[in-house]
């Protein structure tokens, strides 16, 4: 009997020792962290305070950034539920041999650096670019389009760094949805588009909810993007992260910051499944 | 590796005798040692034994061209001559670099050289206890070096240094002759980071100091002892309207420069050369009390200082001095009324061949290190919209 409770346990343990030694110490270390003190040279001074708190909370600065954070965010993963399902539902539903291929050409830009894939948008969107040297040598436009610097500019870049992680967990939970299924819809009665809003949705609704999870987090916590494509007042909540940790040397502020983002990205997972498991969705979406 | 561990171990033994370590961080330093050398026995020996190969020393500076011109013409020639392997590490900002180095244990520990950035680096990795006290007659090339520039790192460590100066260059402004004429960039001066003409068209380093001491000159002040700040911010406040992009690399700078999304910015006076030397129409503006800075070699405490002498006076001789100085086009920290300079040297911006340094302003880092805290958050606000 002990030997069956000790065994999984055993299986675990370097996984869960790995989390606890790289996910959960180094979280506690921040939040210690959060309550210390900045000395004038930069040094740290161990201390039970909140201040780094209040400080976020005393004006509207912080919060705005908080805020502008989560609506990119959501502007983020919401294109990416309307342009990563369509590729996901064709590779569900095409029968080509070269499947495999189209597949491993949504794997593609992962074989290129983040930063690379980033930049490449400056040749593409600037003064200069590809795009507005198109435009003004047919003569559409005589000056160029401030297409670089602003907020479209990150999401578009975020779009690109993410939808593949869309695609994927679509196109997974899509091929766990066996076909005889909307094969019997269409055959009792319903029409293509029926079939696909009553059966084929709510059944690819896990792998587009963790789609959405997935983009949201990482679009939360992200600070290339905005950093590299994003103009004057394009900074998401982690580039101030960075400056009051890097910049500064503010290491108790900047983990004030970062617990405040944690807590506020676990109160949203913790809430989507409390609330918006998918039970609930499917329920819904009778 | 075992011989140069245990000197380690010695080392910071020392320091916890000394009483510079608290028991419980000799302890801390003790056991993490034991865990990494544990851990790093297996699959990674190779890189470990690297880092701690016998006879080498670490040295981290800016990457990217400045790396490669110490490289071929410091540390290569250097192993040679010596035995000394130089492990060569990069940063990509000075910010970034002082936080790894904070993060270390002990402090400072894994680091011996570093290619630091103005006196007010100096004055905070000192602030931080981080510092040693070279033997200066180990270095017979530092008195090559200009006096101009050795003075103000012993005010800040009292007589005696931790560094030797290495470089010199300005922070002042780039920009496009296509579009902007050399008359109308001399007759405003700083003013031209505040030409409505170039609305959306400037660019500025994002580093809250450059911009603050920016307009203070455009405010008609003096960038070490600002009187009216609300005028600054004022001033900063209306720039931000105007501006295209707050860069954060010389490789960033450069793109926006050559590709003609900005046609004026702040821009780091080695970076214009290097454009010039690429034949793009960009002319470098040092206005009056430019944002001037010296760049040092600095020694952490704990590293061999037998071998860091070693290296800086190899470092300071002027055939390695100047090789460097014209790779990475920033002029160097010698005396050019002791050691001639060829042509090339001369042609670097910034260049001074009096050896004073007269006339050129640097932050003064007790004023600037004071306000660091308050003003790159009211910097960052404003950049930000706020």
């Amino acid at each position: 009997m002990q030997h069956k409770i000790w065994r999984p346990l055993g299986l675990l343990s370097p996984a869960l020792s790995a989390v606890f030694l790289l996910l959960v110490v180094p979280v506690c270390f921040v939040v210690v962290y959060s309550f210390w003190l900045r000395a004038p040279t930069g040094a740290d001074i161990p201390a039970f305070q909140f201040g780094n708190y209040a400080k976020f909370f005393e004006d509207f600065f912080y919060p705005s950034i908080l805020i502008r954070t989560i609506r990119v965010a959501l502007e983020t993963t919401v294109i990416c539920v309307l342009m990563g399902y369509i590729p996901a539902y064709f590779f569900y539903k095409t029968e080509t041999k070269h499947k495999s291929f189209l597949l491993l050409l949504v794997m593609l830009p992962f074989w290129i650096s983040f930063i690379i894939r980033t930049m490449s948008w400056v040749n593409i969107l600037g003064d200069t670019g590809l795009f507005n040297h198109l435009l003004i040598k047919f003569g559409i436009l005589d000056s160029p389009l401030a297409l670089l610097y602003n907020e479209g500019s990150v999401i578009l870049g975020l779009v690109q760094y993410l939808l593949p992680f869309m695609i994927l967990n679509v196109y997974v939970s899509l091929e766990g949805i066996d076909k005889s299924l909307t094969e019997a819809a269409t055959s009792l009665g319903c029409t293509e588009w029926q079939a696909f809003k009553e059966v084929t949705l709510p059944l690819s609704l896990p792998g587009l909810s963790a789609g959405c999870l997935l983009v949201f987090v990482l679009t939360a916590g992200t600070y290339l993007s905005p950093m590299i494509l994003g103009g004057p007042g394009n900074d998401m909540i982690a580039n101030l992260i960075f400056k009051r940790v890097i910049g500064t040397l503010d290491w108790p502020f900047g983990s004030a910051i970062s617990v405040i983002l944690l807590g506020i990205l676990s109160i949203i997972v913790f809430t989507y499944n409390r609330y918006l498991g998918i039970a609930q969705i499917f329920k819904s979406m009778q | 590796m075992s011989k140069d561990l245990g000197k380690k171990i010695d080392s910071v033994f020392e320091r916890y005798k000394n009483g510079d370590l608290s028991r419980r961080d000799f302890l801390k330093f003790v056991s993490i040692t034991g865990a990494a050398v544990g851990l790093a026995g297996g699959p990674f020996g190779g890189l470990t034994s690297n880092a701690w190969a016998a006879k080498s020393i670490r040295f981290d500076g800016w990457g990217g061209t400045t790396s490669e011109a110490f490289r071929k013409h410091a540390f290569q020639p250097f192993t040679k001559a010596t035995g000394v392997k130089v492990i060569d590490g990069e940063f990509g900002d000075m910010d970034t670099y002082l936080t790894r180095v904070k993060a270390s244990f002990p402090p400072g520990g894994e680091f011996n050289l570093a290619h630091l950035s103005g006196l007010f680096d100096y004055a905070r990795y000192v602030g931080l206890d981080l510092q040693v006290a070279l033997d200066e007659s180990k270095i017979p090339n530092l008195k090559n070096a200009m006096s101009a520039m050795t003075k103000p790192y012993r005010a800040i460590t009292k007589g005696k240094l931790s560094a030797v100066p290495y470089d010199y260059g300005q922070t002042g402004i780039a920009y496009n002759t296509k579009h902007i004429s050399k008359d109308k960039a001399e007759k405003l001066g700083a003013s031209l980071l505040w030409d409505k003409d170039l609305n959306k068209k400037l660019g500025a380093f994002g580093d809250w100091r450059t911009n603050i001491w920016y307009a203070a000159l455009h405010t008609g002040q003096n960038p070490n002892d600002i009187k009216d700040l609300k005028a600054v911010w004022n001033a900063l406040k209306e720039q931000r309207k105007m501006m295209k992009k707050y860069w954060g690399s010389g490789a960033e700078l450069m793109s926006l420069l050559a590709n003609e999304e900005i046609y004026a910015t702040t821009a780091w006076s080695g970076r214009v050369a290097a454009l010039q030397a690429q034949k793009h129409p960009i002319a470098f503006l040092s206005p009056k009390n430019c944002y001037s800075w010296q760049e040092c070699i600095f020694v952490m405490k704990g590293s061999n200082l037998d071998d860091a002498q070693k290296l800086l006076d190899f470092m300071l001789a002027p055939e390695a001095a100047i090789a460097v100085a014209i790779g990475q086009k920033y002029p160097p920290s010698l005396d050019p009324t002791k050691v001639p300079m060829p042509e090339e040297v001369k042609k670097l911006p910034a260049f001074d061949p009096t050896g004073k340094l007269e006339g050129y302003l640097f932050a003064d880092p007790t004023y600037w290190n004071a306000k660091q805290l308050e003003w790159a958050e009211k910097w960052d606000r404003i950049k930000a919209g706020g």
